[in-house]
């Protein structure tokens, strides 16, 4: 019996310890909480104006441009991001009210224009759309015809970005990536339509074909290819051609010019089998609760220092030409930033497929890996 | 025997190696200069920066918010659960068990992606409300598992002994059943805090909108290079649990402690 | 007291309305197509190559990490059981302190010590041996996967051994006994509802993971997670992810219903 009663005092005792130490932990945590957190009451004190629901790419803004608007307007932003066109889609699909304004890639808006789930925008309440280049534009109606419903943000090519210390050979074509002698020094990219575009240029085919005979055997190139890759990947390519990981990787020309400041050994080329064109545009959703101030976020972002400004920022072309205006010679004369005509007629669009054909491709991709 | 001493220390020696090898990385990383992770020299920036920067901190807040409430309302959920289920005989309370074995023994992929389109089918918008609710469910099951054992170690006759003496049903339980419970219901809790806290594949789909907890924030980054302020505000957060915890096992009355428990032995 | 039986009862609702509820949404979701008409084809895509594949590999690597975890936790279990209760705080300070930094972030730090001109391989390259990067190979997967999952094998061991009786090793001692005999007739026996929790906590994580072949299978092994996963996440197709998560759902189940037999009581998996 004087066992058990010992017994339980020291259970209380080793409980107790461990009860200050829990409650310690909740202090730490309440401090954290106080320190982060702002009431909703000083929310709207601060922003008068309500909200704007923003779903961007990962790192796709100079985020002081969110602090500038949010100050200038009034207007709160609530701010996510996403990595992938595809993972943006259901999630707005399951709830398309969740977000009021997102940017997309070209074939992704087709998509969702098809969907309904995108509404035109109201050019009266973007004064700025003018700086907005027309030749952009045109290129534009390929998937939104009229330029109802997008609004460019950033524009570029997709090409090979490889060390000259590393690959002593002119870069002109896309067959670089199966020379044996860069054998796990490649790096691929991870997602399904820039993978095969890679593979169908190649081929000589259109990267929008619908053929599954050309799918195919743009499958089995790849297939034979993965023996050579170092490793799929999407925006990691930057870090690990800057860190001298791979000597060739194929890349967005957006990252080109932060990896050359970074790493000058670095260059960029389009094949000349050609390649693919690309827009990310801002559109505004179906189902936005906050459309006015949704168009406010957008003519913000129109306005040419707040283009420059990004500019500088994340490095990717802008179609902004009040903006462009501002950039230096050196940058607006690089054709890897600005492709020139010259590449841009090698170029091509993605287009929307079609949910079946979308499950054809993500069927081979799987077949790849 | 010394030789199998030596050789046990060695073995504990190379697992704490093990575990503490990518954390004390990450803190060396958090003092250099340069983002990449090639040493440029020591640098304080990264902290500066994570207290400049809104996403980090209202992650954090998040995360540490969403554990405190899931695993406080599991606490409670179970401990309800365990005296409930301890009542209960044969079929009936296997039945209970086995339900508490499903999210446990379904991964946290399929209890995720079941929860994301449960609340899609039902109608329910994505937010913290969503989060919270996906974390209490896989964390109950923990808390009941912690606490059964010793709910069923606790002698009956006690609760009946002060019953008879006049004591109510629910005062008896506080005065009599809990304190006998509470090492099980306080690591119940701790280890369901800590489970909400590095959750990532359940968040991952059952978050809203702008709502992001450390490791969902983490594994956006991820593709793009980490930034070095979140490893700075790991080695914070590391440091600062592990200093409690050293005043929790170390601190004064630790010696006594220690006697006693000898004595019992 | 029958009213106590009613204390159980929040629980059985919210464990019905978010476990079983959702599930039966995934079954929902796994036999229609996108149509909603009913189909087996999400179910018995499963035994297409690729998805085999990945299957196959998935558990080639979860039955790896298991074994290595069990071979490494046991041996811990029974030396801490040695030097005594105390010890005890070893366990906290070792397993579950790191969990304090986020597990994608200490699974995303052995890329900083594995890959090219990581720590390891830089030191390597000082030493005089040649470059190399395990970054992209099953061994870097199952290195990720036995650090992450190694506390869930421990704890439970840990917990079963450290409660057996010295006095029934020292009768059996007394008897005649021999260290590998107390070891195989005692203790072993002793352990095993540890051993059983200890595989399943170990081996159902391990065997749907995605994130860790993510970061550190440069996306060059597709594990059956990632197939989930990506269905989901990038192709788009629920129908199908649905479908070949109820497989690898009921796969699971099977595998360890076998498995709990031994663990009636759920003795192993408290903490």
């Amino acid at each position: 019996m004087r066992k058990h009663a010992e017994r339980k005092g020291l259970r209380q005792k080793h409980q107790g310890r461990r009860v200050q130490a829990a409650a310690a932990l909740g202090v730490l945590m309440a401090s954290v909480l106080a320190g982060c957190g702002l009431g909703e009451g000083d929310m709207a004190a601060r922003y008068p104006n309500g909200e704007v629901k923003v779903y961007n790419w990962g790192e796709y803004i100079d985020e002081e441009l969110i602090e500038q608007f949010q100050e200038e307007y009034g207007i709160r932003v609530i701010y996510d991001t996403f990595t992938t066109n595809e993972e943006m889609f259901p999630k707005l699909q399951a709830e398309p009210g969740m977000y009021d304004v997102v940017c997309p890639s070209d074939y992704m808006i087709e998509k969702m224009i098809q969907y309904d789930m995108v509404q035109p925008l109201d050019k009266d309440k973007l004064p700025h759309y003018d700086n907005m280049g027309t030749a952009y534009l045109e290129k534009m109606e390929e998937f939104d015809p009229g330029n109802q419903y997008a609004l460019p943000y950033t524009w570029g090519t997709v090409g090979i970005l490889y060390n000259t210390s590393m690959v002593q050979e002119p870069v002109d074509s896309w067959d670089i990536l199966w020379d044996e002698t860069y054998e796990n020094e490649i790096i691929m990219q991870d997602s399904v339509r820039d993978a095969f575009m890679v593979a169908l240029k190649r081929l000589g085919y259109s990267c929008n074909t619908t053929d599954e005979g050309q799918l195919e055997e743009a499958m089995v190139t790849l297939r034979d290819q993965k023996r050579l890759v170092k490793a799929y990947a999407i925006d990691e390519v930057r870090d690990k051609m800057i860190d001298e990981a791979a000597a060739l990787g194929v890349i967005y020309s957006g990252e080109y010019l932060y990896c050359k400041e970074e790493n000058p050994q670095l260059a960029y080329a389009v094949p000349q089998e050609g390649s693919n064109i690309w827009f990310d545009g801002w559109v505004i959703t179906s189902g936005a609760q906050n459309v006015e101030n949704a168009h406010k976020w957008l003519d913000f972002l129109c306005t040419a220092e707040a283009a420059y400004k990004n500019f500088e920022y994340i490095t990717y072309a802008t179609p902004n030409t009040a903006a462009q205006e501002m950039i230096a010679a050196e940058y607006l004369e690089d054709p890897g930033v600005f492709a020139d005509e010259e590449t841009i007629g090698r170029c091509e669009v993605y287009r929307y497929l079609g949910d079946e054909m979308d499950n054809i491709y993500y069927e081979f991709w799987k077949k790849v890996k | 025997m010394r030789v199998k001493k030596f050789f046990s220390q060695i073995y504990m020696a190379l697992i704490f190696i093990f575990m503490y090898a990518p954390i004390v990385t990450l803190m060396v990383l958090s003092f250099n200069e340069n983002k990449g992770r090639r040493w440029s020299g020591f640098s304080l920036k990264w902290y500066g920066e994570l207290f400049q920067s809104d996403m980090i901190l209202s992650a954090l807040g998040n995360t540490l918010l969403i554990a405190f409430i899931s695993a406080t309302a599991a606490t409670v959920l179970g401990v309800l659960a365990c005296v409930g289920i301890n009542s209960l005989k044969g079929k009936a309370r296997n039945a209970y068990l086995a339900l508490n074995n499903i999210p446990m023994l379904n991964s946290e992929l399929v209890t995720g992606l079941a929860m994301m389109l449960a609340f899609i089918a039902f109608g329910i918008s994505f937010g913290y409300a969503t989060i919270i609710v996906a974390h209490i469910t896989f964390c109950v099951p923990y808390v009941v598992l912690s606490v059964m054992p010793k709910l069923r170690q606790t002698d009956k006759s006690v609760y009946e002994a002060a019953v008879d003496l006049g004591a109510k049903p629910v005062y008896a339980f506080f005065k009599v059943v809990l304190p006998e419970l509470m090492p099980g219901i306080v690591s119940g809790y701790l280890l369901a805090f800590t489970m909400s806290l590095d959750d990532f594949i359940i968040t991952h789909f059952t978050k809203g909108a702008g709502i992001n907890t450390l490791s969902t924030l983490i594994y956006s980054e991820v593709r793009k290079g980490i930034k070095p302020s979140m490893n700075a505000l790991s080695t914070i957060l590391f440091v600062s649990v592990l200093i409690l915890l050293c005043a929790g096992t170390y601190g004064p009355g630790r010696k006594k402690k220690t006697e006693k428990r000898e004595k019992v032995k | 007291m029958n009213k106590k039986k009613l204390l159980a009862g929040p629980y059985l609702l919210w464990m019905v309305a978010f476990t079983v509820i959702p599930l039966i949404m995934i079954a929902v979701y796994g036999f229609t197509d996108r149509t909603g008409a009913f189909t087996w084809e999400n179910v018995t895509a499963m035994i297409r190559p690729e998805h085999m594949k990945a299957l196959w590999l998935s558990l080639k690597l979860a039955f790896l990490c298991t074994a290595v975890c069990l071979f490494l936790a046991y041996p811990l279990a029974l030396i801490l059981k040695a030097k005594g209760v105390k010890k005890g705080s070893f366990v906290v300070m070792v397993f579950i302190l790191p969990m304090w930094m986020n597990f994608l972030l200490r699974t995303y730090a052995w890329l900083n010590l594995l890959d090219d001109g990581g720590i390891l391989c830089t030191l390597l390259e000082k030493l005089g041996l040649a470059r190399f990067s395990i970054i992209g190979t099953n061994t870097a997967i199952v290195l990720g996967m036995v650090y992450n999952f190694l506390p869930f094998m421990v704890l439970p061991l840990y917990n079963v051994i450290s409660k057996i009786d010295e006095n029934v090793i020292n009768a059996a001692r007394d008897l005649g006994a021999n260290g590998f005999q107390v070891f195989r007739r005692i203790i072993l026996p002793l352990s095993f509802p540890g051993i059983v929790s200890g595989i399943t906590m170990v081996f159902v994580p391990s065997m749907t993971t995605f994130a860790i072949s993510d970061l550190l299978g440069a996306r060059k092994i597709m594990l059956i997670g990632n197939i989930i996963e990506q269905e989901f996440s990038t192709a788009a197709n629920w129908n199908l992810g649905s479908g070949l998560s109820l497989v690898l759902m009921v796969f699971i189940l099977i595998s360890m219903a076998a498995l709990s037999h031994y663990d009636k009581n759920g003795e192993g998996t408290s903490f």
